[in-house]
């Protein structure tokens, strides 16, 4: 080892896994030099439930819209939308128009509130819990929409192959109205909160930033891809029921700044005109809407029977909130589950993200950065830090981790 | 290179595989009231060829996005599907491109792309532990999912006697496993 090695001595800082309270696990391993982050490690599958291996043993393809539901608790309109797209093409069965249209008003509710929800939780990385707060209550606006239409706040099992189960009807209009009349109404108090508030703009400009080279080397997906200038889009690229009828544009920063830096507050501005953007969307879809049946096949027994011996495979691909949903089916005739079963969701390419975002950064600046990709697992509980010199260790915990974030944004409004 | 259509991507190649090339056919679907259309290529290749495949996609776009390896056990052979996707960015016209490749039992190994695409590393690693396909020359030959504790040798997507033993699923009591 040279002189010069010895001076740079790193440390590893293992970051989870996690509080099962808050979304998902994974673990981190930080190497860091003094304050300064050298590399990451990630470390997923502490929650890894083998779901696809129960939709290709366990269950039939009607029963697996509802697994595909449960894979997770905010994006549970993507993943059965991708996965009835997929067993479509598939069986080759064509919904009807009416049932496009309301798949594409839910998928759209789902983001308005998976996007309040990520704005929130970034406000409380940064210790800002009053605009926390603000953007939670605002999202109980859309949870109450989401349940007035389709009738749960969560799990909304309103998907089925070859339609949807519940109609949107005449009378609803007005209350779907006014939910979107209270979003626009509001809409320039939340980009005044978090685009011009100067110590938001303090913690998240040229914070964890993804040039727009990584992004596509490393797949990355959905608005953090989007955030480093990458105009993809499932609703743009290859568009998918309702979305085909409308031209949707895919949002990238330079639209509001003129240019794309690729960091936390770029990724901010991406999500806060994609909430515009849906509420554009559902006004679309509310006026253009035909009238007409909602499923193809409304017995379930008739299509589960025609599913068993239909073959064949097909892939659906859905824009989630957090970037493009891909499933891949195939269908053997005769067999009661799924031949293969192959889920991808977004988090999982952009994982492989974090070492560069985090490269070169301070460890009080981890917890925005690593929420700003919006992982479906945003919460870190324990940190331990290992002096690697001395064999050291010290325990630092999830509340000690937000505390140095805190204290980041104190020093910086003073 | 221009955009081609999604017929002349096919010909290409089969013009830059000679051998290697075994089908390809496009497949389209009408969606929404206007009838849009979006398309999508499925193309199958011989092991040998598969490399030069994928250098033939990085040349038909920069940096194509590689979704996910799917991976199905046939009985004799485990057929890989590389999902990409070129020409994104614009209305309606991206397409998607299904890199299939079929491997005999006795041989389950394939290339890995990471030098072309660095973002394929993950989608490598599950193939790896879930189908039992030795991805050759793979950076980092670690676990993904599966538990440090996690048997060698048993692969979960398996339809064979190297799938999941019968005696590692947990079942409700009273019940048999399926």
């Amino acid at each position: 080892m040279t002189v010069e090695e010895k001076k740079k001595a790193t440390y590893t800082v293992p970051v989870g896994p996690i509080h099962p309270a808050l979304k998902e696990p994974i673990r981190l391993a930080l190497t860091i030099d003094g304050e300064e982050v050298v590399d990451t490690d990630v470390f997923a599958g502490q929650v890894h439930r083998g779901i696809e291996w129960i939709g290709m043993n366990r269950n039939n393809p009607i029963q697996t819209i509802y697994l595909a539901e449960r894979i997770c608790g905010i994006c549970n309109i993507c993943h059965p939308f991708s996965y009835i797209l997929a067993v479509e093409q598939a069986a080759g069965i064509v919904p009807p128009p009416r049932a496009d249209y309301i798949r594409a008003i839910t998928a759209e509710m789902e983001r308005i509130h998976s996007h309040l929800l990520w704005a929130g939780v970034a406000a409380h990385e940064i210790g800002f819990d009053t605009i926390f707060y603000l953007a939670w209550q605002v999202r109980e606006e859309v949870m109450d929409l989401i349940e007035y239409v389709t009738g749960n706040r969560v799990t909304k099992a309103i998907f089925q192959i070859g339609g949807v189960r519940r109609d949107v009807t005449e009378e609803q209009l007005p209350r779907i109205r006014q939910s979107l009349d209270y979003y626009k109404s509001i809409f320039d108090k939340l980009r005044k909160v978090f685009l011009e508030d100067k110590t938001i703009q303090m913690r998240t400009r040229n914070v964890g930033i993804l040039k727009k080279e990584d992004a596509l080397k490393l797949l990355t997906c959905g608005p953090s891809g989007r955030a480093s200038g990458v105009p993809k889009d499932v609703r743009q690229d290859q568009p998918y029921a309702a979305y085909a009828d409308f031209d949707i544009k895919a949002i990238t920063p330079d639209i509001l700044t003129g240019t794309v830096v690729g960091d936390v507050y770029d990724r901010i501005i991406v999500r806060l005109l994609e909430v515009k953007q849906s509420i554009e969307i559902i006004e679309q879809c509310l006026e253009q809407m035909p009238d007409g049946p909602i499923l193809a096949q409304p017995k379930t027994a008739a299509l589960l029977k025609a599913l068993t011996k239909a073959e064949g495979e097909g892939v659906g691909r859905a824009e989630a909130p957090r970037g493009e949903v891909i499933h891949y089916v195939r269908l053997e005739a005769d067999r009661e589950t799924l031949a293969t079963w192959k889920v991808r969701a977004p988090t999982y390419v952009n994982l492989m993200c974090v070492p560069t975002i985090l490269k070169g950064m301070q460890i009080a600046d981890v917890p925005i950065a690593f929420a700003s990709l919006d992982p479906c697992m945003s919460c870190t509980n324990r940190v331990v830090i290992t002096d690697r010199a001395t064999s050291r260790e010290s325990v630092m915990d999830y509340e000690e981790l937000h505390r140095l974030s805190v204290e980041k944004t104190k020093e910086l409004a003073q | 290179m221009g955009k081609l259509t999604p017929q002349a991507i096919i010909d290409s190649f089969a013009e830059e595989l000679g051998d290697g090339f075994f089908s390809g056919s496009v497949h389209e679907r009408e969606v929404g009231v206007m009838k849009n259309k979006f398309r999508s290529l499925w193309i199958e290749v011989k092991k040998s060829a598969f490399r030069d495949a994928v250098e033939h996609i990085c040349r038909l776009q920069e940096y194509p996005h590689l979704a996910i390896i799917s991976s199905s056990d046939l009985g004799a052979e485990v057929e890989l599907i590389y999902h990409f996707t070129i020409y994104y960015g614009e209305h309606l016209q991206e397409l998607s491109l299904g890199l299939r490749v079929k491997l005999p039992k006795n041989e389950l190994s394939i290339p890995t792309i990471t030098d072309l695409i660095p973002g394929a590393l993950f989608t490598e690693r599950e193939t790896q532990e879930m189908i039992g396909v030795a991805v050759v020359g793979i950076p980092d030959n670690r676990r993904l999912f599966l538990p440090e504790d996690f048997p060698e040798g048993v692969y979960p997507w398996r339809n064979d006697d190297k799938g999941i033993p019968k005696d590692m699923l947990r079942v409700l009591p009273g019940r048999e496993p399926k």
